[in-house]
């Protein structure tokens, strides 16, 4: 195959540039051809390509997880170098570089809402809640790719049952940090900032739900959520929430940031379901980066043992 | 001299085509690199048919009439970029499904609108030459190759309605597109209050 990887250009960057150049000249009635402006940025970029970003911290007494697949994992370099994070940037390979100097410490996650400990917990308090096991999970997005991811982390549970939920708690609401300063994309309203997500409180439970710092051994690496997010394999990647500040517990369904975008393409639920097509692509199929082929996309993502006996008795298609 | 000229703009207009390939062989497409070739060969394809459409403002505005000579070989790149376009989702995103890729061209709007840009593109391509245009009848030929409206219509649409929230890009080549629409349309004002045009000229305000 011709197609190899290595993403530290960004590709989709030249063109749309050297229409704006040409647009400019056309407007100021320049005679200049769109490919000469492309030529240019393609030098600039191949001049000074993006530096990759590690993470670096290794994270000690990691345990193996039952519920890890031994598929083959996708490479670090893509799953650091493909991120969809709006807060740093549309474009999927551009957070690996806005996000360097993300500030991930001091860090703390506020627990409120139908809960009896309110409080401000802090980052390094909740890492030490459980001891860090490695979970390999299929990652399934909405826009129809999939990765395997070695994450670190500990069930979502365990924290939960530490700040004892009251019976009024029918769902959690998980907030992402707010600072323009430091995520340029939230200074475009591209989404409704914050950005929120939720799940039901059975969900939450869910052993599989995984409270995640970390993967491929180490720190979780700025572009892929640091220094906290959860993981929800049988969902679509959206689901999973970046870069926590707020735990919120409550009675009511939380408004997810992408639902208020697009309620009729994007639900509550968002269970991976080949069955129930994004209204403008199907689902039936994803392509795994790194594979050519497309391969069938499973029901709950391949987890429909552990998960699908949350849903029984809901109709799918109209809870999607 | 002119011939030149045409060479240097042929392989300018290759350029974006060398690039991806270089970037192909040099495993720098990133993650995805099958998104990474339509979303440029996607990219070239609206570029081409801008820059088709900037031929006329452009040789009016600054009186570089020979730009013309250079209008067939930009809209036939339009259409070449657009070809590999299409070819990347036939083959690479349907794998020749036909029944798969008529479905979707049916149940998914960006689809239909990216097919219309594209099938309106093969007529005028079809009669580029100057057998075609000979045999058309200039006024005709003209008329029938106003589709080029309607194709970057359809392909700016096509855009706008593919992506998921940031319209900032799609909305960029709509502006442009928007410019060189409403250009023509002064223009034709223009010429139809003034009939005193000299001939020559009419044709060409209303290209």
């Amino acid at each position: 195959m011709l197609i190899k990887k290595a993403p530290d250009i960004r590709s989709s960057e030249i063109t749309p540039k050297s229409l704006y150049l040409s647009r400019r000249k056309f407007l100021a009635g320049a005679a200049v051809t769109g490919a000469a402006a492309a030529i240019g940025l393609g030098l600039r970029e191949t001049i000074s390509p993006a530096v990759t970003a590690y993470a670096g911290n290794k994270i000690d007494g990691i345990r193996k997880s039952p519920f890890s697949t031994t598929e083959t994992m996708t490479p670090y370099q893509d799953v650091t170098h493909y991120n969809n994070y709006y807060e740093f940037s549309t474009e999927k390979d551009e957070p690996a570089q806005l996000a360097k100097n993300f500030r991930t410490r001091p860090w703390k996650v506020k627990i409120d809402g139908d809960v009896e400990k309110k409080q401000e917990l802090d980052i390094d308090t909740i890492l030490k809640m459980a001891p860090p096991e490695e979970r390999i999970y299929r990652h399934r997005c909405v826009e129809g790719w999939s990765i395997v991811v070695p994450w670190i982390g500990f069930s979502l549970s365990e924290l939960i049952k530490r700040v004892n939920p009251t019976s009024k708690a029918k769902f959690v609401e998980f907030t992402t940090i707010y600072d323009p300063t430091q995520m340029p994309g939230q200074r475009r309203n591209v989404l409704q900032w914050p950005y929120v997500e939720g799940l039901r409180m059975d969900e939450a439970m869910n052993p599989l739900a995984l409270l995640c710092f970390g993967m491929y051994g180490e720190d979780l690496p700025n572009q892929d959520g640091a220094p906290l997010r959860i993981v929800v394999p049988w969902k679509y990647g959206f689901k999973s929430a970046k870069a926590i500040v707020r735990i919120r517990f409550t009675g009511s369904e939380p408004e997810n940031t992408w639902r208020l975008s697009a309620p009729q393409e994007y639900g509550f639920y968002a269970n991976v379901n080949p069955n129930v097509d994004h209204p403008r692509w199907s689902q039936a199929k994803e392509r795994r980066l790194g594979e050519f082929y497309k391969r069938p996309t499973l029901m709950f993502n391949g987890y429909g043992d552990q998960v699908a006996s949350l849903y029984s008795g809901m109709d799918l298609r109209k809870n999607f | 001299m002119l011939r030149v000229f045409k060479s240097l703009a042929f392989l300018a207009c290759l350029a974006p085509l060398t690039w991806l390939t270089w970037k192909g062989f040099h495993s720098r497409l990133g993650a995805n690199p099958i998104e990474a070739i339509t979303h440029f060969t996607g990219d070239c394809t609206l570029t081409f048919l801008l820059i088709t459409l900037s031929v006329t403002p452009l040789r009016k505005l600054t009186r570089q009439f020979w730009l013309i000579r250079f209008r067939r070989m930009f809209g036939l790149f339009a259409f070449f970029y657009g070809c590999l376009h299409l070819m990347t989702y036939v083959w690479l995103d349907k794998f020749f499904d036909v029944h798969e890729m008529l479905k979707d061209i049916a149940k998914r709007r960006f689809i239909t609108a990216g097919m219309t840009a594209f099938v309106l593109m093969i007529p005028l391509a079809l009669t580029s030459t100057q057998w075609a245009i000979r045999k058309l009848g200039g006024k005709r030929w003209q008329a029938l190759h106003r589709l080029i409206y309607f194709s970057a219509a359809a392909g700016v649409i096509h855009y706008i309605w593919l992506v998921k929230a940031d319209l900032k890009k799609p909305l960029e080549y709509a502006a442009v597109l928007g410019v060189l629409l409403a250009y023509r349309l002064v223009a034709w004002i223009f010429s139809a209050a003034k009939p005193m045009v000299p001939r020559a000229e009419i044709g060409a305000t209303r290209t």
